[in-house]
């Protein structure tokens, strides 16, 4: 405001008094900065207290060294060399970039198919929207408490095993479906798909519904609309969906760790045991390999969607 | 370059839920004719086309193209094609994939669909864009590559919704221009919805005037403004006064009928006695005169004067009458002014004093 009431003034001085013209409109571009500077600030703060900071942190602490009581600040590069250097963690990798694709694949399947049941089969709009809610009604309780609440269901003596035993279907209970990696894409589907159909029920919503009657009237069948336009004109929502899955789902160690029931691993669960070990250089270590390889994984679908217009 | 088709509207009806959007109408469109289905929102013209178009399900009665029923056929098998009020262009695909749609839905080679596309880009001398997407066109060269689209289908009927809606003023009466040259080149039937009625005049041979889900007339555009069939045609039309009373005689071809409140005028036809009655008098026809014949003028207050350049718009009220417009010629206002306020003579003759129908509800 002040900066403002300055700009009135140094224009009201301006016309009367000409000469006084170019060292007036240096302070006033000068004064202009400032307030965009000033805007810019409040959130240049936050990221930078509570995302940069954070990082360099970790960054810094990874190059420490670390004994079984207490870490030391150093400039070593066994943090680095010792993950990198073992088969455990490549294949811890390997395991997480299985569950990643596993579940992105799943979610992308379901998370489509609801986003255009959504947007193409519900003709009201409250009706969408009250759907729409249905779906993020699972949202309302946590995490923890949306896993624990597939024990009862999936368990030995759960539901599925008691009801299949009671219908002769099965002669003993199946085992695969608690504590197992099948339980873990299960629960993880089940926590991330709603993360895909958000996004893509925005795009699907946004085409103009006249270009599928263009593509009608053009002698597309159903499956040529979806082909040709839909899909092509949802890509940005896709886009956006993956990179909240794969980053949720590489990043996961909770789900993994109860799910499973200790029997996988994935990179957050290895970090997480390091920090139980009081290993914070080696975990920060790791924590930096799994940023650099999320960045890229989102960079290469950056690189295959343009999202900007989204945006 | 085509074969051009007959449309026949038979009885057709469209109805939503509860509502009616298009009453059983019957309208026959002969092959190779410029239509323009014109009237206010909401009365069923676009409801109308896209019937005609397939985009629509036919409540009740059939549509016949050339010689065959298309009621129920898909929109692509009728041999029609679309233009879209708003183009409805690909936005993800360039202007050569966007009117080689259709031959890829087709299945035809991608080689020869991006000739032909070329190729009917170069017709609406469009080839030099032929890369970009549709966001980087202005609204005419969209409307081109939408017209490039339709047409490639070879369609005996080009069916057009408000096409012309999305231009501003000058690029409107450009397009107009092109639309028809388009149309007279090709030979083929279009069918075009607008709710303007200049648009409608410029460019059609047959203009269907529908009103609440009803024909109000189907004619010539001369034959519409000349001879308006009802009153919301001539008031539609625009430069028609419609005066409406109650007949009180009918003798030797002449009518009289009382305007509550005001006088008597006549006009040359026949009516029931005590039955309602409009009549339209073209706001050109009527001259400010002292000596009418009886039945023929009045006499009223002149409430606004309008300068138009080649003519002057006069409002008059009085006797029963409302809203009542004079237009004269620069000329002739100059030579003789009138100023508000002032009562003046109107009169005209008895051939402009139209007796307009109505719709049996």
């Amino acid at each position: 405001m002040t900066a403002t009431a300055a700009d009135i003034s140094a224009d009201a001085k301006n016309e009367s008094d000409k000469p006084a013209r170019p060292r007036r409109s240096v302070w006033r571009r000068t004064n202009h900065m400032l307030v965009s500077y000033l805007q810019a600030m409040p959130l240049a703060l936050v990221l930078g207290l509570f995302l940069l900071l954070p990082i360099l942190t970790i960054v810094m602490v990874s190059f420490w060294d670390y004994d079984s009581v207490r870490i030391y600040p150093d400039f070593v590069t066994f943090n680095y060399t010792e993950t990198l250097g073992s088969w455990v963690t490549w294949k811890i990798y390997l395991n997480t970039f299985k569950f990643t694709l596993i579940v992105w694949l799943l979610t992308l399947f379901i998370g489509f198919w609801v986003a255009y049941f959504l947007a193409f089969h519900i003709r009201s709009t409250t009706m969408q929207m009250v759907l729409f809610l249905v779906c993020t009604v699972p949202f309302l309780t946590s995490n923890i408490i949306r896993m624990i609440s597939w024990v009862p269901f999936l368990g030995r003596n759960g539901l599925i095993n008691s009801s299949l035993i009671e219908l002769g279907i099965v002669p003993k209970p199946l085992e695969f479906l608690l504590f197992s990696e099948f339980a873990v894409v299960l629960a993880m589907v089940h926590l991330y798909t709603l993360f895909m159909v958000t996004p893509i029920f925005n795009t699907l919503m946004r085409i103009d519904r006249s270009l599928i009657e263009a593509a009608r009237d053009a002698g597309a069948s159903g499956f040529q609309i979806l082909t040709n336009v839909i899909i092509p004109l949802a890509k940005p929502g896709i886009a956006i969906g993956s990179i909240f899955v794969v980053t949720l789902v590489m990043s996961d160690f909770i789900t993994v760790r109860f799910m499973s029931g200790g029997q996988s691993a994935s990179v957050g669960l290895m970090m997480a045991n390091q920090i139980s070990l009081l290993q914070y250089p080696a975990a920060a270590a790791n924590a930096v390999i799994l940023l650099i390889v999320v960045l890229l994984i989102v960079a290469a679908i950056l690189r295959v969607v343009d999202i900007r217009k989204e945006l | 370059m085509s074969k051009a088709a007959e449309i026949d509207i038979v009885s057709v009806s469209k109805i939503y839920g509860t509502t009616t959007a298009v009453d059983t109408i019957s309208l026959k469109i002969p092959a190779g004719t410029y239509c323009c289905l014109l009237g206010p929102s909401g009365c069923g013209k676009t409801s109308t086309l896209r019937m005609i178009a397939g985009h629509e399900t036919i409540s009740s009665g059939d549509i016949r193209l050339g010689n065959t029923v298309v009621t129920d056929f898909p929109p692509a098998k009728r041999g029609t094609a679309m233009m879209f009020q708003s183009y409805a262009l690909f936005p993800h695909l360039d202007l050569v994939d966007n009117v080689g749609f259709s031959l890829k839905m087709k299945g035809v080679a991608r080689d020869e669909r991006r000739t032909k596309a070329l190729a009917m880009l170069t017709l609406m001398q469009m080839e030099a864009y032929a890369s970009r997407r549709p966001a980087q066109l202005s609204g005419g060269q969209q409307q081109r590559v939408a017209l490039a689209r339709a047409l490639i289908t070879d369609p005996e009927a080009l069916l057009l919704d408000e096409p012309l809606s999305a231009l501003d003023p000058f690029l409107k009466i450009r397009m107009r221009a092109e639309l028809k040259k388009l149309q007279t080149s090709l030979g083929i039937t279009f069918v075009h919805v607008t709710h303007s009625q200049e648009e409608a005049m410029a460019l059609a041979d047959l203009i269907v005037v529908m009103n609440d889900g009803r024909i109000e007339q189907a004619a010539h555009p001369r034959a519409v403004f000349e001879r308006p069939a009802t009153a919301f045609v001539a008031r539609f039309m625009g430069d028609h006064n419609v005066i409406s009373g109650r007949v009180t005689k009918s003798v030797g071809g002449l009518v009289s009928f009382d305007i509550p409140g005001g006088i008597s005028l006549s006009a040359a036809g026949k009516a029931e006695a005590g039955a309602p009655l409009d009549i339209g008098i073209r706001t050109d026809r009527v001259r400010i005169s002292d000596n009418p014949a009886p039945g023929f003028g009045f006499t009223g207050i002149v409430s606004n004067i309008e300068y138009r350049g080649a003519s002057v718009k006069i409002s008059v009220t009085g006797a029963g009458i409302d809203d009542f417009t004079v237009i004269t010629s620069d000329q002739a206002f100059f030579e003789n002014p009138v100023s508000v306020g002032e009562a003046i003579p109107l009169a005209w003759d008895i051939n402009d004093a139209i007796i307009l129908g109505r719709l049996d509800s």
